[in-house]
């Protein structure tokens, strides 16, 4: 245990673009990141609580990309394990190199008689032996998984936990001990703590309710879809050869769109592809008929796109009326 | 400053945000990190500690412009009075002791001038800080935290202007007015202004700490009640307020259910099975073959009479149905009266209210035919019940004295998992008049009255128990 005393004693310099919140605000924009406030005071926290960010918020507003762009503007690397159904420790943690311990096991079994050579009795022979036994469990023969890489950065890291609601519960109670105390224990060596704790960024799409446990273990950042001059800033920030006019008028209808009464609204990663579409087609204002052909690209179900072709008129007027 | 964030946190929890220990531990670090300065930064810095859901961000949005407002006040009032600090509790001078001495208390000892006109100078508004002051004092001698039902506010009122000493106002106010003379008269009228302008004040503060700490306690007192209120005798107004019920205890059901144990029934040896399979070892069991219990997805067929005497429940029993699609994905809804119709579809493109008028429309009214409806259910709908179905019918068993096809209704009861019926009326009623539930009865997995949202929640979690 003392090692895990002094690993997370050790004080960490806060990084330039970790000093305030309008600091953590200036460094995502750099990477390209528009960002509200809440956003930068979760990152902001993050840092200086040292605890993990949970965010949660429909598909495709950013939640991925956050953890990019601090990582990206900390110049720190980027761990990322993505979560699914069956995820265990092997596989997240750690696991031995079973391959290698196999291959050690058959070179030893040549040198075993050297070994045993000039041992009278069989006590004798297991107590020269036993000095050896611990090699096959160390660190050489460990494979680190992200948790434990990310334990092992030396720099520090961005840890991104993406899509935990997909990961079983079981899964879920692996992490707090890596969330809460940032170490990782494998019973052969012993506990791991990390260097540096990483900045761990955790997404859900709340397919499922997540444990409290989890939860209370976490700063919680709940990013929704942003309002219209937000988004007008990132679309300009992604699609730099866009149009103030196509740009307001698009936004206006996105805008607009998301209060239909439709199963899957789009989100900013699909107003993104879309300016990048009208871009492709030369198209430098929001023709009702421009807009019919390419609604696949914002609406990714049948029904919806049925729901909203047929509005696509008025839904550009209250747009136009919205935007003015 | 601690109190303030401790009281703050107290706050939350009695609105029904659960904040931790831990949490609270959080928040205190944040506070230190942050600062007290931006309360912009401060909320939305708080906001990601102690606010781990979007209801609770809710709650705390609200809760924190009324409760950092008034602290506010406070903090801008304890300035003209160096060496307090800015929290309402300990914001006593140091001189001035026993805040529960109605005469002393509050009267501005270090003016020494006469309480009365202290308190009157304080009543219009002299030195708003000093007033903001004396309220806070007088309001944490009252208790006034305790406050839970909007009924309580005129006793926190006329105690907490006790507390600033209005007994003594009142006291010269009825000398005044027995003086009868002019002198006295202009005198009394002033110290009315006074005293009504002191209760207004007071009662604006009551009020605020009401929204802080009462409101959701009664809110909760009113759910409560209204859970085990009869369906029928609710009344429109109550209606919103059902629905929000309904959603949350379908939530919480879901959650409750949400764990499928991975872990089957392990450590039952399966006899039949294991003979079976080591006959050609003599009988000797080599292979050994465990009982393993499959888990089925819930699936839920659901049959509502929809007639004037059962609608009102039917609702509530669909809006928790649909509430529940987080677990129960699998559902199927059937509308009787006259006759039967699928009416899933309505239920989930249209909004609630209209799919209901449509739904009663499309089945018609007229009398309940229990008979024909099970017959056209078997007969058209018969390939949606299958071995780990559970059919859940919401009725009376009133079938204005037609067949009841038991015949058809046992086959239903067959080809199912299980059976639940769900009977709005108490159990004394059943077989009474036209009603056949008695008849049904024997095929029925489970029948149970079912009036009340509770009454629902717990047959639900029993449908739902049958899956775990």
């Amino acid at each position: 245990m003392t090692d895990v005393v002094t690993g997370a004693a050790k004080s960490v310099e806060t990084p330039e673009g970790l000093a305030s919140v309008e600091a953590v605000l200036s460094m995502l924009a750099q990477s390209g990141y528009i960002a509200t406030p809440e956003i930068a005071t979760a990152v902001y926290l993050a840092h200086h609580l040292r605890k993990p960010v949970l965010i949660e918020g429909p598909a495709g507003v950013g939640k991925t990309d956050l953890a990019r762009s601090v990582a990206l503007g900390l110049d720190q690397p980027l761990i990322r394990m993505q979560c699914y159904e069956g995820l265990d420790e092997s596989k997240a943690l750690y696991e031995w190199k079973y391959g290698k311990q196999l291959l050690y096991t058959q070179i030893l079994k040549d040198k075993i008689g050297h070994l045993v050579e000039d041992a009278d009795s069989l006590d004798e022979a297991l107590h020269k032996l036993n000095g050896f036994q611990d090699i096959f469990f160390s660190r050489d023969f460990l494979e680190p998984r992200p948790l434990l890489k990310a334990m092992e950065q030396s720099t520090g890291s961005v840890l991104l936990i993406d899509e935990i609601d997909k990961s079983d519960e079981e899964f879920e109670a692996l992490l707090l001990e890596v969330l809460s105390d940032y170490q990782v224990t494998v019973p052969e060596i012993g506990t791991i703590a990390a260097q540096v704790p990483p900045l761990v960024v955790l997404t859900s799409n709340a397919t499922r309710e997540l444990g409290d446990a989890l939860k209370r273990r976490c700063l919680h950042l709940h990013i929704d879809f942003p309002d219209a001059e937000l988004e007008a800033r990132i679309v300009r920030t992604r699609v730099p050869g866009i149009s103030d006019r196509l740009l307001e008028r698009l936004v206006a209808f996105i805008q607009a769109v998301r209060g239909e009464n439709i199963r899957k609204l789009p989100s900013i990663s699909e107003t993104i592809d879309w300016a990048r579409t009208l871009i492709l087609l030369h198209a430098d204002s929001l023709e009702p008929a421009m807009v019919r052909s390419t609604l696949n690209v914002i609406l990714k179900r049948q029904s919806d796109i049925a729901e909203v072709s047929g509005k696509v008129e008025a839904l550009l007027d209250s747009g136009d009326k919205a935007g003015r | 400053m601690e109190r303030t964030l401790t009281r703050y946190i107290r706050a939350l929890r009695s609105a029904g945000a659960g904040v931790s220990t831990t949490e609270a531990m959080d928040a205190a670090r944040t506070v230190e990190v942050v600062g007290w300065e931006d309360r912009r930064v401060l909320k939305t810095a708080l906001g990601t500690v102690l606010a781990k859901s979007v209801e609770e961000k809710a709650i705390h949005e609200q809760l924190f412009e009324l409760y950092f407002s008034r602290e506010a006040a406070a903090a801008a009032a304890s300035e003209g009075q160096p060496g307090e600090g800015g929290d309402p509790d300990s914001g006593r001078p140091g001189e001035g002791e026993a805040g529960t001495d109605p005469q002393s208390g509050d009267a501005e000892g270090d003016e020494g001038g006469d309480p009365v006109e202290a308190l009157s100078a304080l009543a219009r508004g002299e030195n708003p800080g000093k007033m903001a002051m004396a309220l806070e004092r007088a309001g944490a001698a009252a208790g006034v935290d305790e406050i839970r039902f909007a009924t309580q506010s005129g006793y926190y009122v006329r105690k907490m202007m006790e507390q600033m000493g209005v007994e003594a106002l009142e006291a010269r106010l009825m000398e005044a007015l027995g003086r009868r003379d002019a002198q006295g008269q202009a005198d009394a009228e002033a110290l009315m202004g006074d005293r009504s302008a002191l209760q207004k004040q007071t009662r604006a503060f009551v009020e605020a700490r009401f929204e802080i700490y009462g409101r959701s306690a009664q809110d909760a007192f009113m759910n409560e009640i209204l859970a085990e209120r009869s369906f029928g005798a609710l009344g429109r107004s109550d209606t919103a307020r059902m629905r929000a019920l309904v959603e949350r205890m379908a939530k919480r059901l879901a959650v409750r259910h949400a764990r499928r144990r991975k872990v089957r029934d392990r450590g039952r040896l399966d006899v039949r099975r294991t003979l079976r399979a080591n006959a050609g070892h003599d009988g000797v069991p080599f292979d050994i073959i465990w009982k393993i219990k499959r888990k089925d997805r819930p699936k839920i067929v659901a049959v509502c009479d929809v007639s004037g005497s059962v609608a009102q429940y039917v609702r509530f029993l669909l809006l928790f149905l649909h509430a529940l699609k987080e677990k129960v994905t699998d559902l199927e809804t059937f509308a009787f009266s006259a006759h039967l119709a699928d009416v899933g579809r309505p239920l989930e493109t249209l909004p609630f209210e209209t799919a209901m008028r449509a739904i009663v429309d499309e089945v018609g009214s007229g009398g309940t035919d229990y008979g024909a409806a099970f017959l056209e259910l078997d007969r058209d709908f018969g390939e949606v019940i299958d071995r780990r179905t559970t059919v859940l019918i919401l009725g009376d068993g009133r079938s204005n004295y037609s067949n009841p096809r038991l015949d058809v209704f046992k086959q239903i009861a067959d080809q199912a998992k299980r059976l639940v019926w769900l009977c709005p009326e108490p159990a004394p009623n059943w077989g009474s008049g036209d009603s056949c539930l008695l008849e049904y009865r024997p095929f029925c997995t489970l029948l149970t009255q079912c009036s009340t949202v509770i009454d629902l929640e717990r047959a639900l979690d029993e449908i739902l128990m049958a899956y775990d």
